[in-house]
């Protein structure tokens, strides 16, 4: 029954995050001890009493708190530094390494029975290489006895079948088979760990060797911190599927700043109408209120069945992201004037025309820059994923093509440029908020 | 005539719960040109609802306001009004603040530019003319709406309270201010204020109010207001008479405010 699913979902849910608990603790451990040190360091260096501590409780009130620069500076140095350990990356000291996989030459025994003969036993003696390189199995005796040793190479995290009874006297056909691995008995889905890794038995008994995979991650799952800045160098000068890295991000960009524009152009006069005229209002309302709850994402299969892949129905979408948002943002800042502000331009002989453009539309900007910062960042959002969707251009059709060769690298390397350019657009829009409405919040 | 006066003027407010509120009834008042009038009484008498009314903002259900001889009907240059505070345009600075009203009946910067300048140094606040808005006191804010008002030549100002949200010491002051100004243009003035001194002080006539409905309960003539031009204001509120007549307006408003909450507990 497909409750019963769920619940089985929710349980598992469950489970994984009791699982990941202990690191979480563990984190927030580092963030505590982190903060004993700094505040032991500023104790040494400032030995007079600082009477900053004996600030009242100041719950509540989101000014007292500000941003310790040094803690971000520290959470941040702590994410490359934990990536670079986990992926055994050149620009962590070796000693922070988390432990690799195993690399190198390894060996184990192999006891084998065939039909007639007395138990033998021979040496396998495996080369695992490092992602990248490619090796050839090492030279070995075959050794005395029936059962000859045998050599194979594998690459780090990966694993490979070996057929011992390959080169052996007395083969499958002669009822050989493998009892046990380095004196340890084994049997057809068992298996024996070794000194650097695992030997596992298939169904039908074939030795399969796992080498020692150790805690740091495989690139294809996370790749180490400058293979994303080399991959990035790489896609910069050269480009990825036939356009530059700024070809794809200008053309996200374009397609935001468009649809934004167009958004603003239609959202504003909309809202104004909407905050200034009842029948506006009413009329608007319910169109307004019932889109806007609409998440744009949703939005996407309409309108790529309406317009297509092409850049129409990507400015359609981003327009139709912006517009709700900024119609909503320029209504609140028309019905949020002052009465009094009003009635006072009225009462100094100001026309109506006059009080909309000295007082009405001033008064809502605001509100309205609210409403832009809110857009942008919907749009920036709904952008990548339209291109995650269909695009031939694009940061979203870039990480989304790339994840499907498992080109992990680059994923990583355009979410990271998502974000910067998303905080970037955000930054800026601050940055034009403080020069163009300074009385912001300070009334 | 010239002059205001106020003719049986009623106000009912219909609640959209069907009840209603007579906020003002049959309230007649003439004030002469230069009058400087303030209105006391507690709250939800009605004086912010007469005040805007004489302004403009509000029609009357019934009764008349008449402005040197002709009706009102809606807001006019002639008509000034200072509120409480938030009236004030953040996104203009000083200046431009003061200037608005001969700004937006066409006239150039070299018809009022002088003038401004001086209201600004009146109340001043020469050297915060390009500040913007909120990077002023509150007190500061109040000298600028002033000034505004002062600067569109209205014949009467309307005052809502305008020093309610100040210090008891910036109040004083911009009580200084206001005599000032009404002794130096000669306007017709009609201030509301919940202050018993202020109102002694700010006053040649002292229209008390009533509520439940909003109504002249009584009115004075006072000496204070022409003694406080150009003194030390403290040195008025000594004079003997001052004390006799603000304990009985405190009484009187006591009295009323004590009816208010007797009223109010029978209701619950
Ligand atoms: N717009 C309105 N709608 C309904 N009732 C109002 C409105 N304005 C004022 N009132 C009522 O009228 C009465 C007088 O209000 P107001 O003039 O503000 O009093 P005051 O300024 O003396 O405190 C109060 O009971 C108030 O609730
Ligand atoms: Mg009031």
């Amino acid at each position: 029954m497909w409750f019963l699913d769920l619940m089985a979902e929710f349980r598992d849910v469950f489970i994984t995050v009791v699982q990941a608990l202990p690191y979480i603790a563990a984190y927030i451990g580092i963030i505590l001890l982190t903060l004993m040190i700094w505040r032991f360091i500023k104790r040494l260096l400032t030995p007079k009493k600082d009477y900053g501590s004996l600030k009242t409780v100041t719950f509540g009130d989101e000014s007292a708190v500000a941003s310790n620069y040094a803690a971000s500076a520290i959470s941040i140095l702590l994410i490359f530094v934990m990536w670079g350990a986990f992926t055994g990356s050149r620009l962590v000291p070796s000693f922070l390494h988390a432990p690799g996989p195993f690399v190198g030459t390894t060996s184990f025994t192999y006891t084998a029975e065939a039909d007639g003969q007395a138990p033998d036993e021979a040496t396998v003696t495996v080369r695992v290489f490092e992602v990248g390189q490619e090796g050839d199995a090492p030279e070995v005796e075959p050794g005395d006895g029936w059962a000859k040793n045998d050599s194979d190479s594998i690459g780090a995290w990966r694993s490979g079948l070996i057929r011992v009874d390959k080169n052996d006297d007395y083969g499958r056909k002669e009822g050989h088979r493998v009892t046990a691995v380095n004196g340890q008995a084994i049997a057809p889905g068992q298996s024996v760990e070794t000194e650097n890794g695992r030997v596992g038995m298939s169904p039908k008994g074939t030795l399969n060797f796992e080498p020692a995979k150790g805690w740091q991650m495989e690139p294809i799952w996370l790749p180490a911190p400058e293979a994303v800045w080399s991959r990035f160098m790489e896609i910069a000068s050269e480009g990825y599927r036939g356009s530059t890295l700024l070809e794809h991000l200008s053309y996200s960009l374009f397609r935001v700043f468009a649809g934004f524009i167009l958004g603003a152009l239609i959202g504003i006069p909309l809202g104004y109408a909407m905050g200034l005229s009842d029948w506006f209002r009413g009329w608007f309302d319910p169109i307004v209120e019932f889109m806007r709850p609409v998440p744009p994402l949703a939005l996407i299969p309409l309108v790529i069945i309406w317009a297509g892949i092409g850049e129409e129905g990507k400015v359609i979408l981003l327009f139709l992201a912006a517009l709700w948002i900024m119609a909503i943002a320029a209504r609140a800042g028309v019905s949020g004037v002052a009465i009094s502000k009003v009635h006072a331009a009225y009462s100094l002989g100001a026309s109506k025309t006059q009080i909309m453009r000295h007082v009405i539309v001033p008064n809502s900007l605001p509100e309205i820059f609210t409403g832009a910062r809110v857009a942008m960042g919907v749009c920036w959002g709904t952008v990548v994923a339209a291109e995650l969707v269909a695009a031939e251009k694009g940061a979203g059709m870039m990480i989304m093509v790339a994840s499907k060769f498992q080109l992990t690298d680059i994923v990583i390397m355009g979410i990271i440029l998502i974000g910067i350019i998303g905080f970037g657009i955000d930054i800026l829009m601050r940055l034009a908020e403080r020069a163009l409405v300074p009385w912001k919040g300070k009334i | 005539m010239s002059g205001l006066s106020i003719e049986n003027l009623s106000m009912r407010f219909d609640l959209p719960n069907g009840s209603a509120v007579q906020a003002l009834k049959d309230v007649s008042l003439d004030l002469a040109e230069g009058e400087l009038m303030s209105v006391l009484g507690p709250s939800g008498c009605g004086k912010t609802t007469l005040l805007n009314i004489v302004a403009g903002f509000l029609a009357p259900t019934e009764g008349v306001i008449r402005m040197n001889g002709h009706a009102v009907h809606g807001p006019d240059a002639e008509r000034g009004m200072v509120f409480q505070k938030g009236a004030l345009f953040e996104w203009m600075s000083v200046r431009d603040n003061v200037s608005f009203g001969p700004r937006m009946a066409g006239k150039r910067e070299a018809d009022y530019g002088e003038e401004v300048d001086h209201l600004l140094e009146i109340v001043g606040l020469q050297d915060f003319k390009e500040k913007a808005i909120y990077e002023l006191s509150g007190g500061m804010q109040q000298r600028v709406a002033l000034a505004r008002c002062l600067a569109n030549h209205p014949d009467v100002i309307l005052m809502d309270e305008p020093l309610g949200a100040l210090d008891a010491l910036t109040r004083e002051k911009m009580q200084s201010l206001v005599l000032k100004l009404w002794k130096e243009t000669g306007k017709t003035i009609i201030l509301i204020t919940h202050s018993v001194e202020e109102a002694l002080l700010l006053g040649e006539r002292l229209l008390v109010m009533a509520p439940r409905p909003g109504r002249i309960h009584r009115e004075y003539r006072l000496p204070f207001a022409d003694l406080g031009v150009g003194q030390d204001l403290r040195e008025v509120k000594k004079h003997p008479d001052f004390a006799v007549k603000r304990e009985e307006i405190l009484g009187m408003i006591w009295d009323m405010e004590e009816e208010i909450m007797g009223r109010s507990e029978e209701a619950s």
